[in-house]
């Protein structure tokens, strides 16, 4: 990988070709706040929480970090005014859709605002960031949730908001949730109780993680050792860590 | 139809239809486009046929169901060849005199012709129509001489030609430079020069390339692409094979709209008939190049028509855009490198190879070459397709050939560019129709789309209209444009309902900025675009709305009252009878009065009350006066004045 | 009339394609067209045939406006509310049509007769404001001719 040097916040640095603004960021230590970004799936650039601000010959343009490609001699600027002002009036839009949400609260303290000025404030606490469907599609390769509908009315269901067939209760979603909103292991996991016999399959055996192994603790899964042990050895959310790990080979 | 194997074969078969087509004999060419198709020209054209047929005149005329010519004002219309006799709003039982008189006795039936509603002057020929004479008809004006299923029509105006040239004479490179040097830019909206993006396209690595249509023509109040699809479809197929061959594609798509059922038919059936007479598949014209075109509809959604989502919803996935830092040029539909192009981009290209780089620069401006064809509607007088050469001013286009507005109402502004676009007031209307100058002054060029606005109209309502058309549009994925067009579209409303408060337009401003700069694709970056530029021309409307609760142009529906003038009612009953809600009181001889706390703003009394009393009107920003007392009600007998 | 969709039709329709990469969009308009909906079943078997997860399947269908995941009325309305109807009170035309049938836009009558949309630019524009019932265009609206236009249709 050819390695390139670009400006971040006054410092040069050095990054591999391929990665984004924000890898390259992320490795010097300089941190551009995220919401819909997780590591472990492809970055969508829809919450736009990441902006910064490019600087070019004469012109500036905002991009966003995650999804814009760490390229030779481009110079970034992570904080300044442009970019805290479009910041502000992000979480102020987001906050107004979803004003009880914690982690949208304390990011909106910290960039200064306060009472909500826009018109229509909503009850929700999905942003829609669709990082539940990526890791259900990318890394878990099951597909269970998706987005419905478009706009303002877009939302994360299972399908006919019933069928949770294909789901297999990883919690995965839940993980990396950014607001809490999703649950959705829950549905799943009613549904596993419900089942006889050899059909209570654990979840590490419904995420291919084993080949045979039924679930003796009524899917009480925190007074479970294999998965309190799992989750030591791995250091992160299983579901994630395994599916890496069988892609890795290991 | 054996395939053509060679241009010299091209020419004998050319040749040969010119030949076997009778120049001097009569042929009816109807227009079959969907607007005259609403207007009912299908009973025009089965009585045309009907009575050809009954009078056995086959011999005598040809008839000919073209795509369209542009003048929809005056649908159904035809024209009559060889004469070029031009012919307006014919009914079916216009079509005996139509046989007799003109297809008979080559006589003209004055009726029909185009009426000067000035002069009252009638016109026979295009060239002195207002309408058509001060345009630039390089694209559409062939429509009236194509079936567009008959693809021998198009062979007979010299179609193929510049593929053929193409093909045989330049090198794809060649090509390329001769499209740059024309400066032809794109026609649907962005107008990024279009040699450079084929340049581009060809330069980047990998073998598998992909050519794209965009038929998907999303604006509101657009439909130039939508008659050059359906009239003159192998305009843009040559079109596309040429760039095919200088980009280094093999394989087409052509992504119509599904509100566009003709223009899915007309393109599949020229597709067949292209790749059976040589034009597409292996080995095109026997030059070794093949080349193969898909058609793939639309399905009902305006975020889609954007190239990156376009090319998505090529890929079978839902169709949203994806940020586009690094180029569909370069990886495009399945990561392979792309171009797309607007249907009248594609139609450029033929003309361009044909007559040259040169010749196609000497039209138009500095910075915008060729012609542009713009959908001139609203509140205008000769609504249709007009083409003019890059550089016309807005008032030419309007006043000259749109015939200005229509009952004497004074023209407001003229909206460009679609939702992405913005308003343009009475005092910038000398400007010039220009990339350019038209985003300079806030709007753009847009894919065509020109919707002319007079006193009635309001500019607060047109915001709000504009926004609510993207809330319904916007795909939802990215934050700026989701919550931003929700809020910008909740302070309009508010505003339009009464409830405008100090400081909104500010507000708005502040959503705006940031909705322009972070959303992730067009959609979002331009949806500001209607309300910034009307806040910038029509500020003082918006602060009527707040301050005063009025609304000038009396749209608003909470913000005006009905109200019938005492003065003038005559008691016809005619809104009383009418009026959904019984809202009306009054008798023969009872002045009508409306009860405000019934009424429901329909507007029906308003469109019923005579011309000659018009005593319906539209009260906003103060109170209706307080009903006349019911003994002041009855209309006296008064003496009928005697003549002197 | 809910009709009933044949699985051995939708088989047909994806035949059409022979493999071809990118179809499913265009099965789902071909099924929606022939049937008026996109029944649970129909998008199963579509999802099962082509390879698709249902989510994924599902949410393409709620995407777009021209599928219907609920049955259509018989006669399907279509009012126009592009930019050159609306300046020439397209609004008014809707709120007519709304208030003649009780139902909004987006909805279908309860004896399934009409189902209305709002449309943005059919590309008659000359003749604003239009509704379309059915493919055919009805032209040069006013509010006063809405109901004797809807009482053409059984």
């Amino acid at each position: 990988m050819k390695e390139i040097t670009l400006t971040i916040d006054g410092r040069e640095l050095k990054a591999q070709e391929g990665m984004t603004i924000l890898e390259a960021a992320q490795e010097a230590g300089i941190t551009i706040p995220t919401l819909c970004y997780h590591k472990a799936v492809s970055p969508s650039g829809s919450c736009r929480l990441c902006t910064v601000e490019l600087v070019g010959s004469g012109k500036t343009r905002l991009v966003t970090a995650c999804t814009y490609p760490a390229e030779q001699g481009i110079v970034v600027k992570t904080n300044s005014a442009t970019v805290k002002k479009t910041r502000k009036m992000l979480l102020e839009l987001l906050l107004a859709r979803c004003p009880n949400v914690p982690i949208l609260q304390q990011l909106a303290r910290d960039y200064g605002v306060e009472k909500p000025r826009l018109k229509k404030i909503k009850d929700e606490d999905c942003i829609l960031c669709g990082l539940c469907t990526q890791v259900c599609q990318e890394r878990m390769g099951v597909s269970a949730i998706n987005f419905v509908g478009r706009g303002v009315n877009r939302t994360v269901d299972f399908p006919f908001e019933r069928m949770w067939d294909v789901c297999v209760a990883c919690g995965a979603c839940t993980y990396v949730c950014p607001t809490g909103h999703i649950q959705n292991e829950a549905h799943k996991v009613a549904q596993l109780k419900r089942q006889l016999g050899i059909q209570r399959k654990c979840r590490y055996m419904l995420m291919g993680a084993v080949s045979n192994k039924l679930c003796p603790h009524n899917y009480e899964c925190w007074r479970c050792e294999y998965d309190q042990r799992t989750e030591y050895r791995l250091g992160e959310h299983p579901a994630l860590a395994l599916k890496l790990a069988q892609r890795q080979g290991r | 139809m054996a395939q053509l194997q060679s241009p010299a074969e091209l020419e004998e078969l050319r040749k040969h239809i010119l030949a076997k087509r009778d120049p001097h004999k009569m042929c009816i060419a109807i227009c079959a486009g969907t607007g005259c198709l609403a207007l009912r020209c299908d009973k025009v054209i089965a009585a045309l046929k009907h009575e050809i047929k009954k009078q056995a005149l086959e011999a005598k005329v040809d008839l000919r169901e073209t795509g369209c010519p542009g003048f929809c004002e005056k649908g159904p219309l035809a024209v009559i060849y060889p004469q070029e006799i031009c012919y307006f709003q014919i009914k079916p039982e216009d079509v005996n005199e139509i046989i007799s008189k003109t297809v008979i006795e080559n006589k003209i039936v004055d009726h029909l012709l185009y009426t000067d509603p000035v002069t009252g002057k009638k016109a026979v020929h295009e060239s002195e129509i207002p309408f058509y004479k001060s345009q630039t008809r390089l694209l559409i004006g062939n429509n009236s001489k194509i079936n567009p299923t008959n693809i021998e029509d198009y062979l007979a105006l010299g179609g193929y030609s510049a593929l053929s040239k193409a093909l045989f004479t330049m090198a794809p490179e060649e090509i390329i430079d001769e499209v740059k040097n024309s400066g032809l830019r794109g026609r649907g909206g962005g107008g990024f020069p279009t040699g450079r993006k084929w340049e581009e396209c060809r330069n980047a690595p990998g073998e598998i390339k992909y050519v794209i249509v965009n038929a998907d023509e999303g604006d509101p109040g657009a439909f130039m692409d939508r008659a050059l699809l359906e009239g003159n479809p192998h305009s843009v197929i040559e079109g596309l094979i040429i760039g095919a061959y200088a980009i280094g594609s093999h394989v087409g798509y052509i992504y119509v709209r599904e509100e566009y059922p003709l223009a899915v038919e007309n393109v599949s059936i020229a597709l067949n008939q292209a790749e059976e007479y040589g034009f597409l598949g292996t080995d095109i014209l026997g030059s070794g190049f093949d080349f193969y075109i898909k058609v793939h509809r639309g399905a009902g959604a305006f975020v889609s028509g954007e190239s990156s989502a376009l090319m998505t919803a090529l890929e079978g996935r839902v169709g949203e855009p994806r940020p586009k830092y690094i180029h569909t040029v370069i990886s495009g539909i399945w990561d392979k490198p792309s171009t797309l192009n607007n249907v009248e981009t594609w139609a450029n290209v033929p003309l361009i190879i044909n007559n040259g780089a040169e010749w196609y620069a000497s039209i138009g401006t500095e910075s915008s070459k060729g012609t542009k064809i713009f959908s001139l509607v609203g509140k205008v007088n000769n609504t249709g397709l007009v083409e003019v050469p890059m550089g016309t001013s807005l008032r030419d286009i309007i006043y000259t050939i749109g015939g200005g507005i229509p009952e004497g109402k004074k023209f407001k502004a003229v909206q460009t560019g679609g939702p992405s676009g913005g308003c343009i007031p009475e005092s910038l209307i000398d400007s010039p129709v220009d990339f350019d100058e038209l985003s300079a002054l806030g709007s753009m060029m847009g894919s065509g789309g020109m919707i002319v606005m007079d006193e009635d109209t309001c500019m607060v309502d047109t915001a709000r209209y504009f926004l609510d058309f993207l809330a319904d549009e916007s795909c939802g994925k990215c934050t700026p444009c989701r919550e931003g067009i929700d809020q910008m579209l909740t302070i309009l409303t508010h505003i339009t309902e009464g409830e405008g408060q100090d400081g909104d337009i500010e507000l708005l401003e502040e959503i705006a900025e940031v909705t322009k700069n972070a959303s992730l694709c067009a959609l979002g970056q331009t949806a500001a675009n209607p309300v910034l530029s009307t806040i910038r021309y029509f500020r003082d409307e918006y602060e009527a709305h707040i301050t005063e609760k009025r609304c000038p142009a009396g749209v608003c529906k909470a913000l005006i009252s009905y109200y019938i003038q005492p003065d003038k009612c005559k008691a016809c009953l005619i809104c009383l009878k009418n009026c959904p809600s019984g809202a009306i009181a009054g008798g023969k001889k009872q002045i009508h009065i409306i009860d405000q706390g019934r009424c429901i703003k329909c507007g029906i009394c308003f469109d019923v009350c005579p011309q000659r009393f018009s005593a319906v009107k539209k009260i906003s920003g103060r109170p209706v006066p307080p009903p006349t007392p019911i003994e002041a009600r009855t209309i006296e007998e008064r003496k009928p004045r005697r003549k002197q | 009339m809910v009709s009933h969709i044949d699985p051995a039709a939708i088989d047909t329709i994806i035949d059409r394609y022979q493999g071809e990469e990118g179809i499913l969009i265009q099965v789902l308009l071909d099924v929606q067209h022939e049937y008026n909906w996109l029944s649970q079943e129909a998008l199963k078997q579509i999802s099962n045939r082509l390879g698709i997860a249902f989510s994924e399947v599902y949410r393409v269908a709620s995407f777009y406006k021209a599928m219907s995941l609920t049955p259509r009325g018989n006669h399907l309305i279509r009012v126009c509310l592009g930019t050159a109807c609306h300046v020439r009170g397209a609004p008014r035309i809707l709120d007519n049509v709304e208030r003649a049938l009780n139902i909004k836009a987006g909805e279908t009558t309860r004896d399934m007769k009409f189902s209305l949309e709002r449309v943005n630019c059919l590309g008659c524009c000359a003749l604003g404001p239009v509704m379309v019932i059915d493919g055919e265009a009805h032209g040069n609206l006013v509010p006063a001719k809405v109901e004797e236009i809807l009482n053409e249709y059984d």
